[in-house]
């Protein structure tokens, strides 16, 4: 299954929720585009499995985690911020900068249209 | 109640909204595709993989119960916030919904998922498709030829009315029930609803086959 092959080593990190077939399971969609954007970059050789498996589980196993594990992907986005913040892909500081543009380009955006990062009304 | 066409960009304030997470997750999404490590459409691509695994598909029960309780459809129709919020799948983008039926005269389909307005929780993810903005436009203009485009050829006269969601509202088509389903349980039946049929681009499968949408 398609399913199966793109994920193939990404479907085995640490905790992911799966379904009873063993497929990932998410529960809104920004948590399959965040699982999506680390499949890429594993494939393309961004990092290695262990690289990832490693920063995964760190941030899986900070204090302060709901007992219910609902906040896995929320630990899943964090570790892939750090690991690209850690390759020098990106900076901390951009990342927030562009989290905070796409809140208010969401905002300035009417019903009915795309929402586009240049809708930021301060860029 | 307006059924196409109707202006709505007077809502031009809080219509949209991020959350934390989704935001964060487009900025990661930014950055990648601006050094080229990530494609949009690569990534649309993987997630279009997992679209039976995103949300709870809560939509084909509604739909089900409906088909088998007159009386909740009866509700449904009245007031589909309300029967949707009695089975327990309140919140999120649910929570303004209308249910349009399909009728052996009438075929409903629903457009716009530009925005954040799309009732995933309800109706499971959109495809990738839907949110070209030609699809939109064409679906409102000739609603008949983008649904033979997906292989659903209508009779000509059947009626189509095409369902552009607002900021407060959303819908979710109620399929027909098809034939030779009458000794099935809801369990059952809500495996013949597909997400497609909920969304007016598909109707509901035959009994005897697996729930899969289009690829």
């Amino acid at each position: 299954m398609n399913a199966h092959e793109q994920s193939h080593s990404l479907a085995r990190s640490p905790g992911l929720p799966v379904s009873g077939e063993g497929d990932p399971v998410f529960a809104e969609p920004w948590q399959a585009e965040a699982f999506a954007m680390t499949v890429r970059l594993h494939e393309k050789g961004v990092f290695s499995w262990s690289e990832w498996a490693e920063t995964l589980s760190q941030e899986l196993y900070r204090p302060g985690r709901r007992p219910d594990g609902a906040d896995y992907y929320e630990c899943w986005v964090a570790a892939l911020s750090r690991l690209v913040t850690e390759l020098s892909i990106t900076s901390e500081g951009t990342l927030d900068r562009l989290t905070q543009s796409w809140q208010r380009a969401a905002e300035a955006t009417p019903h009915g249209h795309p929402i586009l990062l240049e809708n930021d009304p301060q860029r | 109640m307006t059924s196409h066409h109707h202006p709505h960009d007077d809502h031009d304030h809080h219509d949209n909204h991020f959350s934390d997470m989704q935001a964060r997750v487009k900025a990661l999404e930014s950055v990648l595709t601006e050094k080229g490590l990530i494609d949009p459409a690569a990534i649309d691509a993987i997630v279009e993989t997992y679209e039976t695994k995103v949300g709870p598909r809560n939509g084909a029960h509604v739909v089900a119960k409906s088909w088998s309780e007159p009386e909740f459809a009866e509700w449904l129709r009245l007031d589909a916030t309300g029967a949707i919020e009695s089975l327990g799948y309140a919140g999120r983008q649910g929570e303004h919904m209308r249910a349009v039926f399909n009728t052996p005269e009438t075929h409903n389909l629903v457009v716009c998922t530009l925005c954040s307005c799309y009732p995933w929780s309800v109706l499971g993810l959109p495809p990738v498709w839907y949110k070209a903005p030609p699809y939109r436009s064409r679906a409102v203009i000739d609603p008949r030829g983008v649904l033979e485009e997906f292989g659903l050829a209508l009779g000509a006269e059947k009626k189509i009315r095409v369902w552009d969601s607002t900021a407060e509202l959303r819908y979710i088509v109620i399929p027909e029930r098809p034939a030779g389903t009458d000794g099935l349980g809801q369990e059952a039946l809500a495996a013949l609803v597909t997400r497609d049929s909920m969304i007016g681009t598909g109707v509901a499968m035959p009994p005897g086959e697996h729930a899969g949408d289009r690829p």
